[in-house]
């Protein structure tokens, strides 16, 4: 304490609290050690572990196709961006190039996922600043996607659509209709978020001017995703090493230059606006096609390493694998992006008050089973 | 000094015909007491559900709607499974502190209630200085929740009530200095006094501007005061799990919970009373049938609660300091000097007379 040294014959003590495993603010089971002052944040020492259940030694067990299954548990909220990661980098060892339709409609509900993630962060984005009603609006929204998602393939949240070599089935006959609907319908609802929570001023006193991250900490924490950006700093992977259908729509990356939590949560609202303007651009030209490509029942990489990245809902999701040359991969590394974000979170918080830390951590949009893995 | 107790009084007369005059006065109390503790918990419990009500409008949901038509057996239901839990409690939690902490809140909760003039009959008690009375029975309920968070031993809950202690503390002045400011219309603290001086128009058109920043000032502190969103600090779900009250179970749990709800009542029925004309129709039209005067007071009052059921369903909640920030740098002055301002009102006599 800073009284310490006035009365160096008062003995005080740090005050610890343990927020989480189970706190709702931190969203599943990640751990917070707080040190705090009275209010004030003086430490935060993130402790993770609580749902690690080693993937990435999975993996090496695991046969390519089966692999791509295991990435639906990391960062569920992306799960079909997750799966495309995996896809792409054996695809890009195999040297496979498959279909344009498959590569459309992988980008297409790639950003429907993407909305469908930010939806889900923006309700708990209102409820962790004390606005539940949020909440009900961003999962009404969600709704809608989840229900193409299933009726394409089944699956609403671990989706398991991509294989190695393109899609595990067709998109359904109503999917261009209902997506079409769904983009029609959430134009109309990206204003509404806004006129209950951002533009609400109790919001805007909590968010502006807290939990500020420089371009340069946010480049030296590793910092991607809508996190950098709202720093300023460009890093879009769907922009610089763009993969997919990408290459063909034009879209502007979400960029703010604060660094507070303001930029960071305008980073994403605007991150939506242009996911529904990709997939305008895509959804009326899906060219027909086959909707995989065949490979062997055994997928066996080429000796060597191989690395592909994109851009999950949260920023940057790297897929490196290294091979011997057999049916498994002998090393795999997922380069995650809440791992990173997280890492920030004492250098933004430290300081702050309570309940600037929850305003920063929802800003971050953690999901746990990514940090963990 | 006129104390009159109206309807204890009308039960004692009763009572008198046909038993000693102590005995009646005892009796009448405690019939008095049992029609309150009733009318306390039908009110808590309709409270709860139509809060989960008007939740669920704002979020797009149902509500309540298995348990009785429409769901409104849903909160005695509730009520009865919180009377059958297990009270747990932590291990080193100071136990008498501890088990104590619920009846400063219930108890503050419920004796506010009996001052009110739900009709001109229809009052427990019309003691001379309601309004004062009023502001210094609801801050007994604040040690309740000082004390519940500094013994249940949880560290959450310590600074569930530390904030609370700030913000009561803070908020009571406003909830004091803006009923003042009406005060200097009636020139009477007495409520059935308050709300007779209305019969010449609500105080709110009767102090016009002045009154209406009272009103506004009055709102935003009495919603700090039952600490509700967004004011909630107390128990901010998402900072403190569930503030003071973590460590609560059962029917001790149940007594915060129904408190909240009868505070909101309570500071909604102050708001009625003081700003509204109380039991008092619009316009005097049901002036000749004056058990009207029930629903108009409860009406007034419920479209009040429902005024900060919607600031919580929609606001987010503001941090400590700035909580602070907004009484003491903003609400304070400008109460000050809405209350000068009132003076010269009504001592210039530019008060609005129907």
């Amino acid at each position: 304490m800073d009284t310490n040294s006035a009365n160096s014959n008062l003995k005080s003590e740090d005050y610890f609290i343990n927020m989480g495993p189970q706190h709702p603010a931190t969203h599943g089971v990640l751990r917070l050690l707080l040190t705090i002052d009275g209010e004030i944040i003086k430490k935060v020492e993130p402790d993770l572990g609580y749902i690690h259940r080693s993937i990435e030694k999975m993996c090496e067990r695991d046969s390519y196709q089966q692999i791509v299954h295991l990435t639906d548990r990391m960062d569920y909220l992306s799960s079909h961006i997750n799966n495309e990661a995996v896809c792409l980098t054996v695809e890009n060892a195999l040297e496979l190039e498959v279909p344009e339709r498959v590569k459309v409609i992988r980008t297409i509900i790639g950003e429907l996922t993407r909305i469908a993630s930010h939806c889900l962060w923006w309700g708990v984005m209102g409820m962790d600043v004390g606005a539940l009603t949020t909440y009900f609006y961003g999962f009404r929204d969600r709704e809608m996607i989840n229900d193409i998602f299933e009726e394409t393939c089944g699956a609403r949240l671990t989706m398991n659509y991509n294989i190695p070599g393109g899609l595990m089935f067709d998109i359904h006959p109503n999917f261009v209709k209902r997506t079409k609907d769904f983009v029609a319908h959430f134009k109309t609802k990206i204003p509404e978020y806004d006129k209950l929570l951002t533009n609400n001023v109790i919001f805007q006193k909590r968010m502006k001017g807290v939990g500020i991250l420089s371009k340069e900490d946010a480049i030296s924490f590793g910092a991607s995703g809508p996190v950098a950006r709202g720093s300023g700093y460009s890093c879009d992977v769907r922009k610089y090493h763009s993969y997919s259908a990408l290459d063909k729509v034009t879209f502007n990356e979400a960029l703010k230059s604060d660094g507070d939590s303001l930029a960071r949560y305008e980073v994403r609202i605007q991150e939506m606006w242009e996911s529904l303007s990709i997939i305008e651009q895509l959804i009326d030209n899906i060219p027909e096609g086959e909707h995989k490509i065949a490979t062997n029942a055994v997928i066996k990489l080429p000796k060597g390493e191989f690395y592909q990245k994109v851009e999950t809902a949260r920023g940057e999701l790297g897929v490196f694998i290294h091979s011997t040359g057999t049916k498994n991969p002998y090393r795999l590394k997922f380069r995650s992006p809440g791992f990173s974000n997280l890492s920030l979170l004492n250098h933004i918080a430290v300081g702050g008050k309570i309940g600037d830390l929850v305003a920063s951590m929802a800003t971050l949009d953690l999901v746990i089973p990514d940090i963990d893995r | 000094m006129k104390i009159a107790l109206n309807i204890t009084k009308t039960i004692q007369d009763l009572l008198l015909g046909f038993m000693p005059e102590g005995t009646a006065s005892i009796l009448a109390m405690v019939i008095i007491a049992l029609i309150y503790l009733a009318i306390f918990s039908v009110a808590g419990l309709m409270l709860v559900l139509v809060e989960r009500k008007v939740a669920a409008w704002f979020q797009l949901r149902i509500g309540p709607n298995r348990v009785g038509p429409w769901g409104l057996l849903q909160t005695m239901a509730d009520a009865l499974k919180l009377v059958s839990k297990e009270l747990t409690g932590t291990v080193k939690a100071d136990m008498f502190l501890y088990n104590l902490a619920p009846y400063f809140v219930i108890v503050s909760s419920l004796m506010a209630l009996a001052v009110f003039p739900f009709t001109q009959e229809f009052q427990a008690f019309d003691i001379n200085i309601g309004i004062f009375f009023l502001i210094a029975i609801s801050s007994i309920g604040v040690i309740g929740i000082l004390l519940g968070g500094y013994a249940s031993n949880n560290k959450f809950a310590l600074i569930g009530a530390m904030r609370s202690g700030v913000q009561t503390i803070s908020y009571e002045l406003s909830v004091g200095l803006s009923l003042l400011t009406m005060i200097l219309i009636t020139g009477s603290l007495q409520l059935s006094e308050i709300v007779e001086v209305q019969k010449n128009g609500w105080l709110i058109v009767q102090g016009h501007i002045p009154a209406v920043i009272a009103f506004m000032i009055y709102m935003i502190a009495g919603t700090a005061e039952t600490n509700r969103a967004p004011f909630d600090m107390v128990e901010a779900e998402s900072e403190l799990g569930a503030g003071f009250h973590t460590e609560y179970s059962g029917m001790k749990f149940a007594y915060f919970f129904l408190a909240e709800f009868i505070n909101m009542f309570i500071i909604a029925a102050v708001a009625a009373t003081v700003f509204f004309g109380g039991w008092l129709s619009p316009f005097g039209i049901t002036d000749s049938i004056p058990w009207l005067g029930v629903f108009w007071f409860l009406g007034k009052t419920f479209a009040l609660v429902f005024l900060m059921m919607w600031f919580r369903w929609t606001f987010p909640r503001l941090r400590v300091d700035q909580l602070l920030t907004l009484e003491w740098k903003y609400l304070l002055p400008l109460n000050l000097l809405n209350i000068v301002l009132m003076a010269l009102i009504v001592w210039l006599g530019l008060t609005i007379q129907l």
